[in-house]
């Protein structure tokens, strides 16, 4: 049987797979349709310093292969996080990992100072890549300057494992991924959602009530690939793929390209017991290339 | 509620109309417990535009035939898929999924139930399930004319009809809030799924007669359980999913 381990900086997985943060919720949504102790990490819901209520409805749009939503960080805020649900998923068996973003460089901070003291939290995943909020999210990933100044300054209050997710909506992403290298992150998540847009011809208006969304699902994957492809050419601490992952072949693609470990986003929605599925696959797909362990795929693309 | 992802059967496929079809489903093993106003995420296979799954809510469930039905208005690409399944063809289900309504306390209590279009499905099991529970009701169903009133004989055999159709063909001409049973009985109850329109109007009665009103959202979903936050309504306790907060919310809660 192959090993499935993987290290990402401290952060010890079981297996690469993780759920993609925004679309698992805090995990505990999907226990009725497999152990979800069994993912590698569970990347729960962006949160925020203080309660956000998100964008209005509606916040979905469906499109060919893929769906655009326009959530906008909904969520009650770190402090009702670490009272509320921490209590509630501190015991599962896996990694819990908490997806931080903020507004400004000092909400980041104080997020992730709280998170920091959290026995079962091992990791945080920096969202500087939010196409749905007006203030800073995205704002802070689409330039090196400012996605230096946040990803410095967390790092300074957060001892434990620092993974920044990264946005496709750049010129060039390795730039990106090469200054928050430098700045001290453990590892880089790619990719966010891509920015689209959806009408409404009949009505002659958006579908979104913020017109513009984040693109995710089997449409975005090509992108994605390519995106993990190049940096993990381009920098040294490992990158976490993601981006229309919707089987073990397409987790394996994004290994293949250079990816240590992988998110489940979009899929879940599809099939919420895909991720053991992925799991399994993968391992098959090893027993059956006889590799002795996953991370003789990492990268392993015959170029 | 456990929820389950299950196969089930294609036991019939009905064409009630050009618009709409009765799936009625089965499985070799009992299916699961279900609630009046819960719902299911139905997949939708071989339809390239239709990615994600598509909520439709309980219609009725036979416990003793062992029967889902689901009435399914044709609208798009899916449910277009939906309703083109055929007798012993497998369709993959998330359920049960979502809130119920809250039944009055006492069993005789003045119950009405108000639907319109597609939204008299969750009233048929709704009705179902008070009868079999010791509450008599009656419904008030709308339409644009006959033809637009659906399972006619269903509901009849469960409660008194009331109607009104905007032609005047069946029942009372008009909408339904505009039925003079409005102006006559003092109800304890109003459980209301319909066109939005109508459920306000329906909400705006029930706020005015101070009586106790529940109204089922149709939300657009993407994951049907609390996860993606993309179906959302506003509420007085801010923006809550409709697919694990309701559908079914009392409309003191909703900021209409």
């Amino acid at each position: 049987m192959a090993n499935l381990n993987i290290n990402i900086g401290d952060l010890q997985l079981k297996n690469p797979v993780m759920t993609a943060s925004g679309t698992f919720g805090y995990g505990t949504e999907y226990s009725d349709f497999m152990d979800i102790s069994r993912i590698g990490g569970i990347i729960v819901k962006g949160t925020t310093l203080r309660e956000r209520q998100g964008n209005p409805y509606p916040r979905l749009a469906e499109t060919p292969s893929g769906m655009l939503n326009a959530v906008g960080l909904q969520n009650k805020g770190v402090d009702y996080f670490v009272n509320n649900i921490y209590p509630t998923i501190k015991d599962v068996d896996t990694n819990v990992i908490v997806n931080v973003s903020g507004s400004e460089v000092s909400d980041y901070v104080a997020t992730a100072e709280k998170l920091n003291g959290l026995d079962k939290i091992p990791a945080i995943e920096l969202n500087i890549s939010c196409p749905n909020v007006k203030e800073g999210g995205m704002a802070f990933g689409t330039s090196c300057v400012s996605a230096v100044q946040v990803v410095g300054a967390v790092r300074k209050v957060y001892k434990k494992t620092l993974i920044v997710k990264l946005s496709p909506n750049v010129t060039d992403i390795t730039e990106i991924a090469r200054a928050v290298e430098a700045e001290g992150a453990d590892s880089v998540s790619l990719i966010n959602t891509l920015l689209g847009m959806a009408i409404d011809a009949k009505r002659r208006k958006p579908v979104l009530s913020t017109i513009t969304g984040g693109l995710s699902g089997p449409a975005v994957k090509p992108v994605a690939l390519r995106m993990v492809w190049q940096v993990a050419k381009a920098v040294k601490v490992p990158v976490i793929g993601l981006g229309g992952i919707m089987t073990a072949t397409d987790a394996i693609e994004f290994m293949l390209a250079g990816a240590s470990a992988i998110q489940i986003g979009t899929a879940n929605f599809i099939d919420p017991a895909v991720c053991v599925k992925v799991i399994e696959g993968i391992e098959s797909y090893l027993n059956d290339n006889n590799f002795s362990s996953v991370k003789d795929i990492i990268g392993a693309l015959e170029v | 509620m456990k929820k389950f992802i299950l196969d089930l059967i294609v036991k019939e496929n009905v064409r009630v109309n050009k618009q709409y079809v009765l799936l009625i489903l089965t499985a070799d093993e009992a299916l699961p417990p279900m609630l009046p106003g819960q719902f299911v995420e139905v997949k939708v296979e071989n339809s390239p535009n239709t990615f994600l799954r598509r909520p439709i809510s309980i219609n009725y469930v036979d416990y003793k035939k062992n029967e889902l039905w689901l009435l399914v208005q044709i609208v798009g690409d899916g449910t277009l898929k939906m309703s083109e399944l055929k007798e012993n063809d497998s369709v993959n289900l998330i359920l049960p999924l979502g809130n119920t309504f809250t039944l009055p306390e006492k069993k005789d209590s003045k119950i009405l139930l108000v639907g319109g279009g597609v939204g008299t499905a969750p009233l048929l099991y709704l009705g179902a399930y008070l009868k079999e529970n010791g509450y008599p009701c009656s419904f008030l169903l709308g339409g644009r004319s006959k033809d637009n009133l659906l399972q006619l004989c269903d509901f009849e055999s469960i409660g008194e009809v009331l109607a009104t159709t905007e032609d005047g063909s069946f029942g009372e001409k008009g909408f339904v809030t505009q039925h003079s049973v409005l102006n006559k009985i003092k109800f304890d109850a109003i459980y209301t799924c319909g066109p939005t329109p109508m459920m306000k109007a329906v909400a705006e009665y029930a706020k005015r007669t101070n009586t106790f009103c529940e109204v089922s959202l149709e939300n657009t979903m993407a994951c049907g359980i609390g996860a993606c936050l993309c179906c959302v309504t506003d509420t007085t306790e801010g923006h809550v999913c409709v697919c694990t907060e309701g559908p079914v919310f009392n409309i003191e809660k909703l900021k209409w």
